[in-house]
């Protein structure tokens, strides 16, 4: 699988890909394309219901969490609700986060919170789209809950010695979105620019939000 | 005792083990990688298999999965593997389809 | 119907059965402390083989100082780790 880094964390697409249709069908290719056809043929699913299920999923993006954060920052009773309940929270702005409930946790100059799944890929993927592959991969899930300050150094954040940390393993039937503080230097900001500095590592728990660099680390 | 214990540890339950540095290149997903995505989520919707079918299928793959196979290649294999033990799907039907879909793609 | 509630010393079962499960292993065994609880849901144990779930089960948040998951933990004194765990999987300390 072709892959490269996003310094920045921003998606963009592979300057190497080639169409996709100048691609060697892999097995895999062939077996999902198999098996969605032959699920459409006996009417398990129908075509329709496959093409606006992948639209679902590319309309899902850490944009829509960024937002909800930027009003929790904004309005502390909605944050209050926000921490209550995150998926009637996110409906209030029009995010339907589906039937999974997602739970927020909330950092604070003294806390912060660090989300990992060491048994799989347990993400709220509904408010802040598909997890990067990092997550899903074995060395966060490993060390994530084993050594987390190493893992948080090895993506920039140094937590200072009073700050607590807490990890949370997410593998049961709740998503995990963590609420990063609204940093110093924002007083005055309007909700769509404090919304552009909360990336989807601030809602992991690996980055932290900067007012002196907007839109970098995670997008 | 400790190498007895470590025998019925599974390979996907890797919380606290060694491992190296963290690799954070990120890929785009591509239209299968979705299309696997969306095969899950309608299955789970129209209630003919569960997300915990789909981790157990992945889990049951074997310690050389999660190295030897990328993401999605472990969701479609579970998937695929739960809808033939449901006789949803069978083996010969999946074969003749995969070979229609490779031929398609070579004349296309 | 909850056996647990906040504030709950709990102790995590040290099984190790085959097959599909969601308490990670490196919590078997160990002690934390019950926060929060999350509702009852379907057992993963019983749906992940085409069951309905039932009994279903009540599902808790649980505690652990890292200190006590990992006798070498380098971090700080006070940091924690918070694990989702089901009723069948937790047993009372005393």
């Amino acid at each position: 699988m072709t892959a490269h880094t996003h310094g920045d964390g921003h998606q963009h697409p592979h300057p190497r890909q080639p169409d996709v249709e100048d691609r060697p069908l892999t097995y895999h290719m062939a077996l999902t394309a198999a098996v969605a056809e032959l699920l459409v043929a006996k009417g398990v699913v129908t075509a329709d219901e496959l093409r606006r299920t992948v639209e679902d999923i590319d309309s899902r993006h850490p944009g829509d969490g960024a937002r909800v954060v930027a009003r929790a920052w904004m309005d502390t009773a909605f944050k209050a609700r926000l921490l209550e309940d995150v998926n009637d929270a996110a409906a209030e702005l029009g995010i339907d986060c589906g039937g999974i409930p997602i739970r927020a946790v909330e950092n604070t100059r003294r806390l912060h919170n660090l989300v990992v799944c060491t048994l799989c890929s347990c993400y709220p993927r509904m408010l802040i789209g598909l997890p990067p592959d990092w997550y899903k991969a074995r060395a966060y899930r490993s060390r994530a809950v084993r050594e987390p300050r190493a893992v948080l150094r090895e993506f920039g954040v140094t937590l200072p010695d009073d700050v607590e940390l807490v990890v949370h393993d997410s593998t049961a039937d709740m998503r995990y979105l963590v609420v990063p503080a609204r940093p110093d230097g924002t007083d005055g900001w309007s909700e769509e620019a404090l919304a552009a500095i909360v990336t989807r590592d601030c809602m992991i728990g690996t980055a932290l939000p900067r007012s002196d660099a907007p839109r970098s680390g995670g997008g | 005792m400790a190498e007895e214990t470590h025998m019925h540890r599974r390979h996907h339950d890797m919380g606290g083990l060694d491992a190296g540095p963290i690799d954070r290149h990120e890929h785009d997903h591509a239209p299968w990688e979705k299309q696997t995505d969306a095969i899950m989520r309608l299955l789970v919707a129209k209630g003919v298999m569960t997300v915990d079918e789909l981790r157990r299928g992945i889990e049951e793959l074997g310690p050389g999965a999660y190295d030897a196979m990328s993401y999605y290649e472990r969701w479609i294999s579970s998937i695929t593997g739960n809808l033939l033990e449901k006789r949803i799907l069978d083996p010969a039907e999946i074969g003749r389809t995969m070979d229609e879909v490779r031929h398609r793609h070579e004349t296309a | 119907m909850m056996r647990f509630h906040p504030g709950d010393e709990v102790r995590v079962r040290s099984w190790q059965p085959p097959g599909h499960i969601r308490t990670p292993w490196f919590t078997r065994g160990h002690t934390g402390r019950v926060v929060g609880m999350l509702g009852t849901f379907g057992n993963p144990e019983n749906l992940a083989y085409g069951g309905d779930g039932a009994p279903r089960q009540p599902l808790y948040r649980v505690r652990f100082a890292q200190s006590e998951l990992w006798s070498d933990y380098d971090g700080r004194p006070g940091d924690t780790l918070i694990v989702d765990l089901y009723e069948h999987w937790l047993e009372a300390t005393r």
